[in-house]
């Protein structure tokens, strides 16, 4: 087997709608745990399970929980990212509607280390499912006294508030998010600060995926040292993958770091339908890289995910067979995030319109060697210069396909002249 | 705290907290920008002035990166070259780049940047939707197929001025600076002040250019073209025809005035001694006789616009006193005509103003002394009327000094000062205390309402009893005195409010490129005219004297009233 079911183990096991459930398989066990000990307990823990951040770039999550927790600000807030919108990505969706009480003790516990007055949880407006779950769960761990004043009879009031998002691809973005929270347009802000320092409505923030969230009651239960002798060295505890394209068995499935993507496909995915070969894959998401086959021996892992310089590591999988075209799922991705940039920035705003009008000019097999030059110019210096991570990954899609089929782009030239 | 940094191999010492920007300009090395503005916030959404650091993947924008110790910073490698090249073809390729047909042509620091940046070619397609331009008021022009977006007017409008017009419409490529749901300025209230105009970097917002009008008029044997010019003008215009901030060019513009065929150049210092003998009379008259309290200045109108729509509520507190530009246009109609004996339908007046929101109060329809007939007929901002000068092709720096012509030429130093922040409030203290106290003042300097800062308090003995003032640049900080008034807490007898930063002297009229530095200087220039000047109080300008003796009869008389006196309406706003 390779599964490790860790932050799925409760999974069709037990009524999302019962907190009883929860409780009666060890639920909250946690933070009556983290509560008995010394704050600082918690943050070490968290620091020794060397845990990164979920949501895809892989950031220490004990570096912002400390940071937090060093802001002597009155009032700070802990949100959870549950705006679940990369194409491809579905297992956030997973949690909250099999497991939703895990992302409250998580936030919880976040909150009591870092002292932390109010959480938000931000879901898109489109999971009505998982809406309604946790706005339950919510309400359930408030008649619990797991949130509200006095939690645990202890000096310790937290609350959580539930928030919809309306649609933007771009609220996933932490800035944006925040900014939406706060009633505005979803547009990032100009970094630093960092939310741990000015975010939400100015106040310190910490920001985490709905997974993020759902691995701190394991780490808490298990001990960091032990969460960290799962995985890899760069890459500790387990992922959550959404498993989508041309496979068999799509689906979530939770793997330890360091299985092999091909591993994943063949065993969990039961390979691809009809016998078909498999062409690419692309990682993360639509602004993650396309792959090819002879790659598929790489493990997850968030170093190996690094050279592509995008934000990989959300654990996405979409798998596609040699009936895909590069330049449909190319041309796809990029009027995706067309319309989806906030426009704030120059390069993400004007840049996707050009790269829309270079990507139409393969698929209509009219492109020169200008625009083959053209194309991979502006996909760089978009990903250089955008203002958040919406136009810096982007173009990863373009640039990993530069790079790994790039005779499909020679293919499409209309003439090889210069 | 100093820092010690890399910048393209060459040692940098800065303080902390610098940004790469700024370090890199102390050692001389200029980092093109496009959004950012001195004296705004930065928003770095351009990315213009992306440099690489070494062992960062990305590239950083130097207007937004903070010096670290040990830094190492290019600028200008062939990555961040070409980095720079692809933004600017992006904006340009959706950018009506038609520069002979935009007044900014010259002036563009989108123009300039491809210029510096050697873009001969664009490898982008031409993305542009065409959409329509707003020109549904007097004073601004709003072509959104010239606007890059880079959100200085928001900022200068929501954060400086405080009344948030402008906002981003829709989003990603489609995105559109506009008031709220794609509507005109007018139905917005805008107040005009056209701080986004002196703003913007390129011709995206524009004052309405009425120079065409004016070259017209100049030439038609049919009418008496005179012209009043504002007293900031004299600290300003030499700075938009090259000169240094600040430079004094009085003489030189009335002479430059002539040869453009103006028959008479006339000084609007003189309605502002004449302003503030009935603003000062209406003064004493209100704290005398038990009247609403605090009297606020009127003479902006850019504020004028800001109050009749977001505080009707408080229109009782202003002066009743028309401003400098329309005492003069209503004297010229009637006093300088029949003086004269010229029919006033053929006079044409023509005020030069750094102000845009001018543009519309001369167009308001109770600003017309004679029958069908507005007092100002055309008004230039400085930005304008130096085109004409460049058009005329006058050399201004070799140009004789010439004195302003009579009867509105002769004026003081009080007058003068009406162009900055707490001139007004200082020209009128000067006169008001001596009127009330009767006795000569010691000091003619008021240095608690001089300077920049953005609201000032001083009090004043008026016949025994201390009185206090205020003085309010910018809208946001007239905000905050009109919410004062609006909650009677407010403490201030009399209020001076001037729109823009700095008052005049920053108005939304003026040369582009104005920031806290040139208001600066032009502050202190007109401080200098002011003490250069023989006479120094409006009520001891013997030329306003004889004018009421001539003419108007005493302040706040019948007809003092019907020619410098006005009504303010409260301007409804839809829900």
């Amino acid at each position: 087997m390779i599964e490790k079911k860790i932050i799925s183990k409760r999974f069709d096991k037990i009524d999302p709608y019962s907190i009883a459930d929860y409780i009666a398989t060890g639920g909250y066990k946690s933070l009556a745990k983290a509560m008995a000990g010394q704050r600082i307990n918690i943050l070490s823990e968290v620091e020794k399970s060397r845990l990164r951040g979920r949501g895809g770039a892989g950031f220490p999550v004990a570096i912002k929980m400390m940071a937090l927790a060093k802001e002597a600000a009155l009032v700070k807030y802990i949100v959870c990212n549950a705006d679940e919108g990369e194409p491809g990505n579905f297992k956030d969706r997973a949690i909250m509607e099999k497991d939703p009480h895990s992302i409250l003790e998580g936030m919880i516990i976040t909150a009591y280390a870092t002292r932390a007055t109010k959480g938000y949880i931000y879901i898109r407006c489109e999971y009505d499912k998982p809406i309604e779950i946790m706005r339950h769960a919510v309400e359930e761990a408030r008649k619990n006294h797991f949130l509200g004043q006095k939690i645990d009879k202890i000096d310790f009031d937290f609350d959580i508030e539930i928030r919809l998002g309306a649609g933007s691809y771009v609220c996933g973005e932490e800035f944006a998010l925040l900014e939406s929270i706060e009633g505005k347009t979803g547009r990032t802000r100009v970094k630093p600060p960092f939310p741990t320092s000015v975010g939400l409505f100015g106040k310190p923030t910490e920001i985490n995926n709905v997974e993020t969230f759902a691995n701190i009651p394991v780490i808490i239960g298990m001990g960091g040292d032990e969460f960290a002798k799962i995985g890899t060295k760069s890459s500790t505890g387990t992922k959550l993958l959404s498993l989508s394209g041309n496979v068999n068995n799509k689906g979530v499935y939770e793997i330890p770091f360091g299985v092999p993507i091909k591993t994943v496909i063949d065993e969990l995915g039961g390979g691809v339908p009809d016998s078909r070969a498999l062409k690419m894959v692309q990682l993360g998401g639509a602004c993650g890289p396309i792959i090819p086959r002879y790659l598929l021996d790489m493990i997850i892992d968030f170093d190996r995910f690094d050279e592509f310089e995008s934000k990989t590591g959300s654990g996405a999988i979409i798998v596609m067979d040699d009936r895909c075209d590069i330049f449909d799922i190319l041309l796809r991705n990029v009027t995706f995030f067309k319309h989806e940039s906030c426009g704030k920035c120059a390069p993400c705003r004007e840049g996707h319109n050009q790269l829309e009008r270079l990507l139409r000019k393969f698929v209509d097999r009219k492109a020169t060697i200008t625009d083959l030059i053209s194309i991979e110019s502006l996909a760089r210096v978009m990903h250089q210069t955008s203002l958040c991570g919406l136009g810096q990954t982007s173009p990863t899609s373009i640039i990993s396909t530069l790079r790994y089929f790039r005779d499909d782009y020679i293919d499409r030239l209309e003439s090889l002249e210069v | 705290m100093m820092v010690n940094l890399k910048i393209n191999n060459i040692d940098v010492t800065v303080p902390e907290n610098t940004t790469i920007l700024d370090a890199a300009k102390a050692y001389n090395i200029s980092i093109p920008t496009l959004c950012y503005y001195p004296d705004l916030r930065i928003n770095s959404d351009c990315r213009i002035c992306s440099v690489e650091i070494v062992g960062k993947k990305g590239l950083s924008t130097s207007c937004s990166t903070i010096v670290q110790e040990g830094m190492q910073v290019k600028t200008h490698t062939p990555r961040v070259i070409n980095a720079r090249k692809t933004i600017t073809e992006l904006l340009l390729a959706n950018h009506d780049a038609d520069c002979t047909a935009c007044a900014k042509n010259m002036n563009c620091e989108l123009q300039k940047l491809a210029n510096v940046l050697g873009i001969d070619e664009n490898r982008f397609e031409r993305v542009l939707e065409v959409r329509p331009i707003d020109d549904h008021n007097p004073s601004l022009l709003r072509n959104p197929n010239r606007c890059i977006k880079c959100g200085r007017c928001i900022d200068v409008c929501r954060n400086i001025q405080g009344v948030n017009v402008l906002e981003p419409l829709n989003r990603g490529h489609e995105i559109i600076i506009s008031p709220p749901f794609g509507k005109y300025l007018t139905d917005e209230f805008c107040t005009f002040c056209g701080q986004c105009s002196s703003v913007c970097p390129v011709g995206a917002i524009i004052e309405k250019d009425e120079t065409a009008a004016v070259w017209n008029v100049l030439h038609d044997p049919q009418k008496h073209v005179i012209v009043q010019v504002a007293p900031a003008i004299r600290v300003s215009l030499g700075e938009e025809l090259g000169q240094k901030a600040g430079t004094i060019v009085t003489g030189k513009l009335v002479s430059a005035l002539k040869l453009l065929g103006f028959t008479k150049v006339f000084d609007t210092d003189f309605t502002a001694d004449l302003t503030i003998i009935e603003e000062g009379n209406e003064l004493i008259k209100r704290i005398t006789t038990g009247g609403v309290l605090p009297m606020i200045t009127s003479c902006c109108p850019g504020w004028i616009n800001f109050a009749e729509t977001y505080y009707p509520e408080i229109l009782d507190h202003l002066s009743s006193c028309k401003s400098p530009q329309q005492m003069f246009g209503a004297l010229a109609k009637t006093y300088y005509a029949q003086k004269e004996n010229i029919d006033p339908a053929t006079i044409f007046v023509v005020s030069i103003m750094p102000c845009t929101a001018k543009k519309y109060e001369a167009k308001r329809p109770e600003m017309g002394s004679t029958e069908n007939n507005l007092d100002v007929d055309v008004v230039l901002t400085t930005r304008e009327i130096g085109k004409m000068l460049r058009q005329m092709g006058v050399e201004f720096e070799n140009l004789p000094e010439t004195e302003f012509d009579e009867p509105f030429g002769k004026t003081t130093g009080a007058a003068a000062i009406f162009g900055t922040t707490g001139g007004v409030m200082e020209a009128a203290l000067r006169t008001v205390y001596e009127i009330v106290n009767k006795k000569p003042l010691e000091s003619l300097d008021f240095m608690e309402v001089r300077g920049m800062e953005g609201i000032k308090e001083a009090s004043v003995n008026l016949g025994g009893k201390i009185v206090k003032v205020a003085v309010a640049h910018t809208l946001a900080n007239a905000k905050k005195i009109a919410e004062q008034i609006k909650n009677n807490e407010s403490p201030y007898a009399f209020i001076e409010v001037m729109c823009c930063p700095g008052g005049c002297i920053g108005g939304g009229g003026q040369s582009y490129g104005t920031t806290s530095k040139t208001r600066k200087d032009r502050l202190a220039s007109l401080y200098t005219v002011d003490a250069a000047m023989p006479l120094r109080k409006s009520h001891e300008n013997p030329d306003i004297n004889k004018l009421y003796a001539d003419f108007l009869g005493s302040p706040l008389a019948k007809l003092s009233h019907e020619l410098l006196h006005t009504k303010y309406k409260a301007k409804h706003r839809h829900q």
